[in-house]
């Protein structure tokens, strides 16, 4: 449905609202943070108004940049992982019948009511040695004996693209959905079989859906962070949780707060990236 | 043999049979019309001729090899649906070379050959447009040729004109018509317009709840139906109920017609009269008794609707031979036996 653009002061009264909130829960909060990023910690209490760039300086070193660099690169391969299995599964599913769609959105939306700490724990469980899935390898005769699988990157990796899944299937269902299905129909006509039709006509016709999941996916992975400490090493830490030892233990606001901006500017940097490549790409 | 021969073919969805025990040959280089109302099966026909549906039962043969569980992809065919189906990512140079991408043709080989259907679709130079960017006749233009990149054994069309306006939709059936004969190419189209059918086909195949009721050459279609649905669903025609005695003189709203044939055994049938071979003269002389009801005037021809017997009957004439009747005025009706198709009721 099209309509006309807003004319008088007046058409943008229903946005005063959600204009509101956003100032009140987020541009707010946001600016304070910015502010304390430069403030000066003060080892007694809390932290004094000042204006300096110690705490960008102290990010600057190459322990920060290890964490920052493994914080991304987990969030990058969580996205791609999610999209990977999410795209075939979830053209599979559109294609199904009813029932059978209606069956798995339950159970996915089901997943998404599992809080991040159940999650973690369920998967710890999963991964140990004494009552995890290596036990049933050994009762099928694959194992000689039961291992623990976590701590470990692919307990934390596991983990994440299983919660972050669920979202990437509801957010690639609907425009799956609305795919044409004689879109492959007429490929196979024209002789491709149904795997190359997949990837010649509905990978590409979805490019814009795929690359704005990945972006989300990314983004959610990279705000984890209970499961990197609950599955993980300290070296499968991500930034999130150094933000939140230096604003909760160490009572250090200002360098929290640096890190936190230092982080949105980077992803907003690497979104915007990947944004204009995909419009390039497309010129093409 | 050359061409496509379907041997007994069945198609079942649960306990619903779309498609029941349909026998077709059509020989190479023909060009033949599934017509039949929505539901009947032709659209399953054809995708089971695609391998986009797999039969039930029965053989499909393309040049004499079994072709009936062999992917689609397989098949060498090119097929048009009736959304088009035009890749939304590619341009229209991309759509068409998109088969001979996929069998790993060379990039100027590609090249050439997309100019040169461009060129028979008259589109010249549109090779690096986007389709969207396309009317609907262009796209329709486009479908096609994309169907032909490979030169297909096989040509199917799904309704391929009917997102089409009237006037573009009869200029586009001639053009594919006179493209199939240039090509050779055997040629399948489903079809619900009749007048598609008459225009296009070589043979056109009149099917109903999954049957086919009648395959012939247009003109034998419409001069002599096979039943009266086949009579009844290709343009307009009279129905009208008949009796026989036991020597074959068939009585006919209460008047005898002379020189019907009826088959031996027949007691009692239905006659299909096309209006254009109904002729209204005076009352009396052996003509039956009628009563004009209704005159249609439509300029190019006048339906004249008259009630004899209890039974409405249309009398279709040109302007130059215009009945001088009005509504209500007493008339007779003249059937000739030649021009009426004796069938079972």
């Amino acid at each position: 449905m099209r309509r006309e653009a807003p004319q008088r002061l007046a058409d943008y009264g229903p946005l005063l609202f959600p204009a509101g909130m956003l100032i009140v829960f987020f541009v707010i909060p946001f600016a304070t943070m910015i502010a304390v990023s430069f403030f000066q910690r003060d080892p007694a209490g809390f932290y004094s108004t000042a204006f300096v760039f110690d705490n960008y300086a102290r990010f600057l070193s190459l322990f920060f940049g290890k964490v920052l660099g493994f914080s991304l690169f987990l969030a990058v391969t969580v996205a791609i992982c999610c999209v990977v299995i999410a795209v075939p599964f979830t053209y599979l599913l559109s294609r199904a019948r009813r029932r059978t769609q209606v069956l798995w959105l339950v159970a996915l939306l089901s997943v998404l009511s599992l809080s991040e700490v159940i999650i973690g724990f369920a998967w710890s469980t999963l991964f140990s040695r004494t009552a995890g899935i290596t036990n049933l390898l050994v009762a099928i005769g694959l194992m000689s004996e039961p291992v623990a699988l976590n701590p470990s990157f692919g307990a934390v990796l596991t983990a994440m693209v299983y919660q972050a899944l669920p979202y990437t299937v509801l957010v690639l269902y609907p425009a799956l959905v609305r795919l044409d299905p004689t879109l492959t129909e007429a490929a196979r006509t024209l002789g491709a079989s149904p795997v190359k039709s997949f990837f010649t006509v509905v990978v590409p016709a979805l490019r814009n859906t795929i690359v704005a999941t990945l972006i989300m996916v990314f983004i959610f992975a990279l705000g984890s962070y209970l499961l990197p400490q609950i599955l993980g090493r300290p070296q499968h830490w991500t930034l999130s949780v150094l933000i939140t030892d230096q604003a909760i233990y160490q009572s250090n606001m200002p360098f929290a707060a640096a890190m936190a901006v230092f982080l949105v500017l980077v992803t907003l940097g690497l979104v915007g990236l990947t944004l204009i490549a995909t419009r390039k790409g497309e010129a093409a | 043999m050359s061409g496509l021969t379907l041997q007994n073919v069945t198609k079942e969805f649960g306990t619903f049979t779309a498609v029941k025990n349909v026998d077709l040959t059509v020989p190479h280089g023909t060009f033949v019309c599934l017509l039949g109302p929505s539901g009947c099966g032709k659209t399953t026909l054809m995708r089971m001729i695609a391998g986009l549906d797999l039969p039930t039962d029965g053989a499909i043969r393309l040049d004499g090899a079994d072709i009936t569980r062999v992917p689609t992809h397989k098949r060498d065919l090119g097929m048009v649906f009736q959304s088009l189906a035009l890749f939304p990512h590619l341009t229209v140079g991309e759509n068409i070379a998109y088969s001979l991408r996929i069998r790993g043709v060379g990039k100027e080989d590609q090249k050439k050959r997309v100019d040169e259907l461009l060129s028979m679709i008259h589109l010249s130079g549109y090779a690096d447009r986007p389709v969207a960017k396309l009317s609907g006749g262009q796209r329709q233009r486009v479908a096609i040729a994309r169907a032909l990149a490979i030169s297909p054994k096989l040509f199917l069309l799904d309704e391929p004109l009917s997102a089409l306006d009237a006037k573009l939709r009869e200029a586009m059936q001639v053009e594919l018509r006179q493209l199939q004969q240039r090509l050779g190419i055997t040629t399948i189209v489903v079809t619900h317009d009749q007048r598609e059918a008459m225009t296009m086909a070589d043979t056109v195949v009149v099917m109903n709840s999954g049957e086919i009721r009648q395959a012939a050459a247009p003109v034998e279609i419409y001069r002599r139906p096979a039943d009266t649905f086949v009579a009844d669903f290709i343009g307009m025609t009279n129905l009208i109920d008949f009796s026989a005695d036991s020597a074959g003189r068939a009585t006919v709203l209460g008047t005898v017609v002379e020189n019907l044939a009826v088959p031996a055994g027949l007691s009692r049938g239905v006659l299909s009269v096309r209006p254009e071979d109904v002729h209204l003269t005076a009352p009396g002389h052996g003509a039956i008794d009628a009563k004009v009801t209704f005159v249609r005037d439509l300029g190019g021809t006048i339906e004249t609707f008259v009630e004899g017997g209890g039974k409405q009957i249309v009398a279709v004439s040109m302007p130059n031979a215009r009945p001088d009747v009005s509504v209500g005025q007493d008339v007779g009706i003249k059937l000739s036996s030649d021009a009426c198709v004796v069938l079972k009721s």
